[in-house]
This record gives structure tokens, C-alpha cells and sequence, in this order.
């Protein structure tokens, strides 16, 4: 009755939500204070005879705080300090045009498009092998173990011999590195829609028999809904396996951009911080990739009806 | 399979075959009938198909096996004539055309079958892939043979699988040292880690939940990439791709086993603690067997990133040896063929240890619905 | 007259248990002052609808749930020590035997928690497995046992550690009738030959009626004690005395204490 009431009732929920929201985040934020924690007492550890021989050298005077300081900004670190390495990457991304080959905006664009083109070839024919093989059983009891043996394989491995194969044809750059990304997904999605398109309940298969439904009805009406967890499923893994396939592309001939190619680069020249920085990079991007997949599930669930 | 259509399919194998004998198999080469040894092949296949093309069931499929077998000889035999090797006309494609379609009608009539008895249905299921694996490969072979490609492009399997043989030490040399020492050292430190870090995770929950974020977070990015910052830290050598094996299996198995560890029902837990029991007995008795399912998927996704991180790290740079070293060097080279028998040896190594832990599995968790069913 | 016994200890003595919970909708009153007091022997029945704290009851006796208010006794010690002593044994719905363990070793969980010798295992086993009618599975495993004769090495386990106390939470309940009547038969020959106390959770009134020496009536929202019901039926009873004038009678009163204290129209 009071005007009060409504008051209360709107405070109390926020409280005890921002409750929640503390106890969920707080062990993540914790532990991730605790690695960065570690990680510069790592620097300073493993850093300090690099540091101390650099000053003994110079035969310059120097004092503990000296090395400390230096270990945290070397030039050529064995570990970067977090901060060294938080620097070089908003240099590397915010600090050149993006289209420059000094901003590793442009390689991870190079990378990302190997990555997105391989990705959508190899899904999309993962998606038709898989509906092939569901409904065919001669494929089904032929091709599949063969597929699911590949999976043992280290396919990656071929990524060397494909980029040579391809280059013999006639074709660089682009084409053969999304080649080899689309040879990678296309196997999870395969193995995971084959899981999907035969996920159904027997019960529910035999319920649309019984309305005698045309194999195309109970694909669209049945098979394909059931399917849309396994295909986002296997659309994460096998965007994540295309991006290090574009990247594990990008070594054997020696590329010029690209991820791949700016952590070879770097290892060539000795330049630690670039290595790491290539490979904040190529995380934040398979973070972001894998993220925008989990957003897009998201979205399609709800609107089939999960909460 | 429709019997109709099986017997068109066995008419139309022999008719091939039989056209065969009347066009030369390649321009100016002798003829099928002039050649010792393959006119009988081919009329055997020729008159085997007829006979298949008559009973159209599953008799059919069994004696379209050996008048496929039959046309293959036939067919790999002719291509040793050097006049056809590399220029192969209509003549020999017929013969392969034959070959191959008895193999398929044969297949797909076994595909088909439903035995009830469960050996006679195991060795369907095993007898189908291998058949058809051995369709794909006879066409490699002949289709890389007959039409000249250059070994560069694609070398045929028997090419690479002479080299395999021929290169045992150089292979055996790799095996030890990318899978020996860089896999399984790094395989054994990495799961063993991950499975005490998530008995931790465990054992305090604050620790859990945080970790397990990070441990998705990190299982899903291209940890290979590693590589060049491990060579700087342990050298060029097999500890620096041991680490990163370390590396890249180390997360899925935290992710799963602490997935694994937390998988035991309630009404398990409460009998637990009905019997006074403490967090070390119910972690032996209940929660470890209860997450080896888990456990062992862990190991088995492991043990290909395993092999892969490991090759993919020589990539970036090793001394002399590695399966990785010699495919990229070897490609480099151009000498394809022994690339490819470095492939085939990481494919066996792959699929061996994965059967292997596949293996264990079993052993281990057959109790689990999944193999009940 | 001879000199009474000494009045032997309570097994469980309740005074006032309550517990509350919050949950999405607001407070749920699980239980609500309930009290009770069970002797040594006793078969004692909780009966009622869902959601009216019979099975909450046994759990906090089990010290698997803690009160919020009141005082408990089991054994004379509080409910956690009791717990700690091993003074009880629980029977689930669920059979919750452990799928890698053979039929023996799942007997030998509790006793190998408590630190019994291989030899004093192996005879415990042995024994109570024989008890249960179930001599010769003892290699097998629980997938390849019928739900009734799972639910038996359940109760076989639960006794072989010899506790003073069997709390049964509805164990009965997910098997067909058939079935449910001969376990009911066998519980029953169980109870006579050990002399144990038991507390048993079910809502079937003639199961309630046919094993108990006293029914706890209960209803829900809140969890409260309707009417506590005596029954004195023949030791030896059979499952024939179900259609007895006597019987049906009880389980008239315990239907009716059950409709006073739940409206269907809620």
C-alpha cells in the first residue's frame, strides 16, 4: 500500500543479481590476476641473466633495481612482461593504416580471409557429404569409417604437400591456403551433421512414418532442427581448425603475409615481441570468430524455442 | 540392391570389357588379345560379369569381386607396357571402367546387407570400407599411370609405397624422433598434468571455476603457434615440440576431466557421504571412475593434436630428423614421393595410437551405456 | 510382574524440526515443527502427496540436509555424528550401484569406506548378498540385473555394515507391481529376522499399511505431521491380510488423514 513497496522490490532483486554476478566472475577474475601475477615474476626470473650480461658487456655500472627495470623491457626478451606485450600489440594494430604490411591489422585481414573462404567451402561441404551419407547407406557403410579414420590422421601435416601440389598448378596466394582450410573443417562438420541428421528418437522418425512423410518432409521438418546444436557445434571447432590452417598454410613457401607468416618471420630474426604479438593476435582472433559463432547459436536457439 | 539394376551393372562391366578387346589400349600399342597373361584376365572378367549379370543377387556380388580383381590385373599389366603408361587410350580406360564398376556393384550390394548373426555383420562392416578404400586407390594408381601425371603433382601409391619401403631408416629415424620423443613425452606430461590440475580444480571449487573459462578459453586458439617461442626457451631439438605437445594437450584435458569429475549423480554423492566418507575416498572410489569416459576422450582427441602439434611444431624449424623436418624439406625438394611416405607413416602412427587408446577405452570403461548399446 | 526394561535410547528423537528455503517464488516451508520419536524395532512409515517433506525428513535425519530449526537426535548423538559413527544405512529410489564394479564389490563400497579387513569384506558380502536371495551373482554386473534385483543388492548393501538404522527413501517405487509385492514380502521376512529399525518413505497406503508398525501421515505446504497411526498386525503376516476388514480399515484412516491435509484444488 505504501509507495514504498514498489521501491523495495526493485532494489532487492539488483542486489541480490549484482550478488551473482560477483560470485560468478569472481574466481575467473582471480585466477587471471594470479597468471599475470606470475606471469611477470616469470619475466623477471627468466629474463635476468639476459638483462645482467647485457649490462656486464657494456661494462656499464649498474645497480639490482637497474636489472630489475630492464628485465621488464628488454629488447629481445626470453618472456615479454605483460605490459611490454600489451604495447607492441595496440602499436602493431592502432599504430599503422591498416593496410600497411607493418600493421598487423593487414596480416591478420590476409589471414582472415583464407580462413572465412576455407571455412565456408569446407561447412558447406561437410553439410552435403553429410546429408549425402544419411541418406544413402552404401555411403554410409563405405565412405564413413574412412572419414572417421581421417580423423586420426594428422591432417595438418599435409598442409606443406598441398601448398606444393597447388603451386605446381598454377595456383598461389589465396586459393590454396583456403584449399587446405576447407580440406580441415570439412571433416568435424561432416562427422558432426552425420551425428545430427541421425540424432532423432527413433519414436519421432516412426511417428512421421506413420503421417507418411516424404524423405524430403522428414528431412526439413525433423532432421534439420534436430541437427542445430551439432552444427554449431562442429561450425566452432571447424572455424578454429580453418584459422590454424591458414596460419600452419602460411609457413612451408615462406609467405609474405599473413599470421603465419610474421610468426615465422619472427622466429627467423630472433624477434620475440612479434612472435608474441602475432600470436595475441591470431587468439584474439579465434576468440572472436568462435565468439560471433556462439552469439549466431545463440540467436537460432532462441528463436527455436530454447531458454 | 534392385536386381534389375544389378544386372544392367554387371551387362554393362562385361560389355566394357569386351570392347576392350576390340580397341587397341592405346594409340599404336598391341592389342588385348596379343598380350599374354591379360587376354585371359580379361576374358575370365568378361565371362565372370556375364555370369554375375545372369543370378543378379547376392551371389552376383561375391563372384563380381574376383572379375574385378581380374580386370585390375589385367589393367595394372598393360600399363607396364610403356607405350600405354602415360598416354592410355579408350581400350585400357574400358578395362578400368569394368574394373571398377563390378567393385562398386559389389560394394554396394554388401553395403545393403543386414546379417543377424554379429560376426558375419563385423565382417561385413569391415569388408565394406576396406573395398571401397581399395577401389579409390586402384583408380589412383591407374588414373595417375595412365594419364602421365608428373610425379610431382602426385606421385601413383605404388610409387610412394616403394619408397616407403626403400627409406625404412630414414622414416624409422623420424618415427623415433618426432613421435617417440616430442609425442608421447609430451602426451604423458601433458594429460597427466591436466588430470592433476582438474583433481585440484576439484578438491576446491573456487579454483574450478576459474580455471575452466581459461581452460576453454585457451583450448580452442591455435596453440601451435607456440612453437617459435618454445624453440627460443628449450632449443631446437625435440624438448622445444615436446612442450608444445605439452601445451596443446594439456587444455581439452582439463576442460573434459574436469567435466568428467563433476559427472557423478547426486543420489551417488549422498551415498558417499551416508558413509562418512572423506574427499580422498569419494574422489578414488566414485569421482575418478566415474570420469574416465571423460577422461579417455580427452585422450583420444589428444593423441591426434598430439601428432599434429608436434609435426606442425617442426614446421617452424628442427635440426636434421622429424617427420615434420622431412615433409617440409622433401617439399621443398620436390620429391614428392617421399613426402607422401612420410604421410602415410604419420597416418599409421595417427591411427595405431589412436586405436591403441581407443583400446584402453574399452578395457577400462565397459561399463559405460555406451558400449551397451 | 517382572521389572520393566530400562527404557532403551531413542533412535530418533525430533522436537521441532523446521526447514525453510528460499527459492525464485519466495519462502517454501519444507517442514514445519515436526516432531517425532521412533524406538528401537520400529517399522515406521512417512507417508503423503509430493512436496510434503517425507523424503526431506529422512534426509535430514540422514544428515544429507540441515534443519534450519530444532533439535535431533539420532542414536543419541547429533544427526552429523551419527553420520560420522556410521549408524545408518540409506536405500535410494535409485538402486545407485556403481556400473564398474561387479555385484561384490558394489557390497563391499561402505565396508571398504570403513575400513574393514579383505577377509571380514568378503564374508559380509557373502552373507548379505545370501540374505537377499541373490547368492551366485556376485561376478556380474548391475547392468545385467533386473531393476527389482538391483534394488536388492541396495538394501543388501545398505545392511552390511550393520548399522542400527535403515532409512528406505520410496526404494520400491520405479518397479512394476509384481514385482513390488514379493520385495514387499522379502523386506518384511528382512525386518523380522534383523530386528532392525526402519524409516521408510512411500506413497502407496496399502505398502505403508502392510510393512509398518506406525504411520506417519504427512501433508504438504507446509511439511506437517497429519496423524501418527498404530498398527498391530500378526508378525507373520502375508500379503492376503491386504483385503482383511482390519487392514482396510487403516488404510482408510490413512487416506483420510491424507485428504485433510491435501486439497487437490490447490
Amino acid at each position: 500500500m505504501t509507495s514504498s513497496a514498489p521501491a523495495l522490490s526493485l532494489r532487492a532483486p539488483s542486489a541480490r543479481a549484482r550478488h551473482v554476478l560477483i560470485a560468478r566472475y569472481a574466481p575467473l577474475a582471480t585466477m587471471v590476476a594470479l597468471i599475470v601475477a606470475i606471469w611477470y615474476v616469470a619475466t623477471v626470473a627468466m629474463n635476468w641473466t639476459l638483462v645482467r650480461d647485457g649490462f656486464e658487456r657494456e661494462e656499464t655500472p649498474y645497480t639490482l633495481s637497474d636489472v630489475l627495470a630492464g628485465t621488464m623491457d628488454a629488447e629481445r626478451p626470453l618472456l615479454p612482461a605483460p605490459h611490454q606485450l600489451a604495447a607492441a600489440v595496440t602499436d602493431s594494430v592502432f599504430g599503422y593504416p591498416p593496410l600497411a604490411p607493418r600493421s598487423l591489422v593487414y596480416h591478420a585481414i590476409i589471414t582472415l580471409q583464407a580462413t572465412l573462404l576455407g571455412f565456408v567451402i569446407g561447412s558447406l561441404f561437410g553439410v552435403a557429404l553429410a546429408l549425402m551419407i544419411v541418406h544413402s547407406r552404401v555411403l554410409e557403410r563405405s565412405l564413413l569409417p574412412w572419414i572417421i579414420c581421417s580423423q586420426m590422421v594428422p591432417v595438418l601435416a599435409l598442409a606443406p604437400i598441398f601448398i606444393v601440389m597447388l603451386g605446381a598448378l598454377g595456383l598461389h596466394g589465396l586459393l590454396p591456403k583456403s584449399i587446405i582450410s576447407a580440406y580441415l573443417c570439412f571433416f568435424p562438420v561432416t562427422i558432426g551433421m552425420v551425428k545430427g541428421f541421425t540424432s532423432p528418437d527413433p519414436l519421432q522418425i516412426e511417428l512421421m512414418r506413420t503421417w507418411s512423410a516424404t524423405p524430403r518432409q522428414m528431412l526439413w521438418k525433423l532432421r534439420w532442427p534436430a541437427a542445430v546444436p551439432y552444427l554449431f557445434a562442429s561450425l566452432k571447432v571447424a572455424i578454429s581448425i580453418s584459422l590454424v590452417g591458414a596460419i600452419v598454410a602460411e609457413l612451408p613457401t615462406g609467405a609474405e603475409a599473413g599470421i603465419g607468416a610474421r610468426l615465422l618471420a619472427g622466429s627467423y630474426y630472433g624477434q620475440t615481441i612479434q612472435i608474441w604479438s602475432a600470436l595475441i593476435v591470431a587468439a584474439a582472433l579465434a576468440s572472436g570468430l568462435i565468439a560471433i559463432t556462439a552469439l549466431v547459436e545463440a540467436g537460432v536457439l532462441r528463436r527455436m524455442g530454447a531458454h | 540392391m534392385d536386381p534389375r539394376r544389378l544386372r544392367l551393372g554387371f551387362l554393362l562391366a562385361a560389355a566394357a570389357m569386351a570392347l576392350a578387346f576390340l580397341l587397341p589400349p592405346a594409340p599404336g600399342a598391341l592389342p588385348l588379345s596379343a598380350r599374354p597373361y591379360v587376354w585371359e584376365m580379361g576374358t575370365a572378367a568378361c565371362l565372370l560379369c556375364l555370369l554375375a549379370a545372369w543370378r543378379a543377387d547376392l551371389g552376383a556380388a561375391i563372384i563380381g569381386l574376383p572379375a574385378s580383381v581380374a580386370a585390375a590385373a589385367a589393367s595394372l599389366l598393360v600399363l607396364e607396357d610403356p607405350m600405354v603408361a602415360g598416354s592410355a587410350g579408350p581400350g585400357f580406360w574400358l578395362i578400368a571402367i569394368a574394373s571398377w564398376l563390378s567393385a562398386g556393384l559389389c560394394v554396394a550390394t554388401l553395403a545393403r546387407l543386414r546379417q543377424l548373426r554379429r560376426k558375419a555383420q563385423r565382417a561385413i562392416d569391415l569388408l565394406v570400407p576396406l573395398l571401397f578404400g581399395a577401389t579409390v586407390f586402384y583408380l589412383w594408381e591407374v588414373g595417375v599411370r595412365g594419364f602421365g601425371v608428373p610425379p610431382v603433382l602426385l606421385p601413383a601409391p605404388s610409387a610412394a609405397a616403394s619408397r616407403f619401403a626403400s627409406s625404412l631408416p630414414t622414416l624409422g629415424a623420424d618415427f623415433v624422433q618426432t613421435f617417440v620423443r616430442g609425442v608421447l613425452i609430451g602426451y604423458a606430461i601433458g594429460c597427466s598434468a591436466g588430470l592433476l590440475v582438474a583433481i585440484l580444480a576439484h578438491r576446491y571449487q573456487f579454483l574450478g571455476r576459474g580455471l575452466l573459462p581459461l581452460g576453454n578459453f585457451f583450448a580452442a586458439l591455435p596453440l601451435v603457434g607456440i612453437a617459435p617461442i618454445m624453440v627460443m626457451w628449450f632449443g631446437f631439438d625435440w624438448p622445444s615440440k615436446a612442450a608444445v605437445v605439452v601445451l596443446v594437450t594439456f587444455f581439452p584435458m582439463l576442460v573434459n576431466a574436469i567435466a568428467g569429475l563433476s559427472a557423478a549423480g547426486d543420489v551417488e554423492r549422498d551415498l558417499m557421504r551416508s558413509y562418512g566418507a572423506s574427499h580422498r575416498q569419494s574422489l578414488a572410489k566414485l569421482h575418478l571412475p566415474a570420469a574416465l569416459p571423460f577422461i579417455f576422450n580427452a585422450l583420444k582427441i589428444n593423441a591426434t593434436l598430439a601428432l599434429i602439434g608436434a609435426i606442425v611444431a617442426e614446421f617452424f624449424g628442427t635440426p636434421t630428423q622429424g617427420i615434420g623436418f622431412r615433409i617440409s624439406t622433401e617439399a621443398g625438394r620436390m620429391a614428392i614421393d617421399m613426402v607422401w611416405a612420410e604421410i602415410a607413416l604419420a597416418a599409421l602412427a595417427g591411427m595405431a595410437f589412436y586405436g591403441l587408446v581407443a583400446l584402453a577405452e574399452r578395457a577400462t570403461t565397459f561399463w559405460h551405456p555406451s558400449y551397451r548399446t | 510382574m517382572a521389572t520393566e526394561p530400562a527404557v532403551r535410547r531413542l533412535v530418533v528423537d525430533a522436537q521441532d524440526i523446521s526447514l525453510t528455503f528460499e527459492t525464485a517464488d519466495g519462502k517454501v516451508e519444507a517442514l514445519s515443527n515436526v516432531s517425532l520419536q521412533v524406538s528401537p524395532g520400529e517399522f515406521l512409515s512417512f507417508i503423503g502427496p509430493s512436496g510434503c517433506g517425507k523424503t526431506t525428513m529422512l534426509r535430514v535425519i540422514a544428515d544429507l540436509q540441515q534443519p534450519t530449526s530444532g533439535t535431533l537426535l539420532v542414536n543419541g548423538m547429533s544427526a552429523e555424528n551419527a553420520r560420522l559413527a556410521r549408524s545408518y544405512g540409506y536405500v535410494f529410489q535409485a538402486p545407485a550401484l556403481f556400473p564398474w564394479r561387479t555385484i561384490e564389490k558394489n557390497l563391499k563400497l561402505p565396508l571398504e569406506v570403513m575400513g574393514y579387513s579383505e577377509a571380514e569384506q568378503r564374508q559380509r558380502a557373502e552373507h548379505y548378498l545370501a540374505l537377499v536371495n541373490l547368492k551366485g551373482f556376485e561376478r556380474k554386473f548391475p547392468w545385467q540385473l533386473s531393476g527389482g534385483m538391483q534394488q536388492r543388492v541396495s538394501i543388501a548393501r545398505a545392511l552390511s555394515f550393520d548399522p542400527a538404522l535403515l532409512l528406505m527413501d520410496e526404494p520400491f517405487g520405479a518397479l512394476d507391481e509384481i514385482v513390488r509385492d514379493h520385495l514387499n514380502e522379502q523386506l518384511l521376512q528382512l525386518w523380522k529376522s534383523t530386528g532392525k529399525t526402519v524409516l521408510f518413505v512411500t506413497h502407496s497406503i496399502p505398502e505403508a499399511v502392510f510393512l509398518s508398525s506406525r504411520i506417519v501421515v504427512m501433508s504438504p505446504r507446509p511439511g506437517r505431521i497429519i496423524d501418527v497411526i498404530d498398527c498391530d498386525f500378526p508378525a507373520d503376516r502375508s500379503l492376503e491380510i491386504r483385503e482383511t476388514p482390519e487392514f482396510l480399515k487403516v488404510a482408510q484412516r490413512v487416506r483420510n488423514g491424507l485428504r485433510a491435509g491435501h486439497s487437490y484444488d490447490e
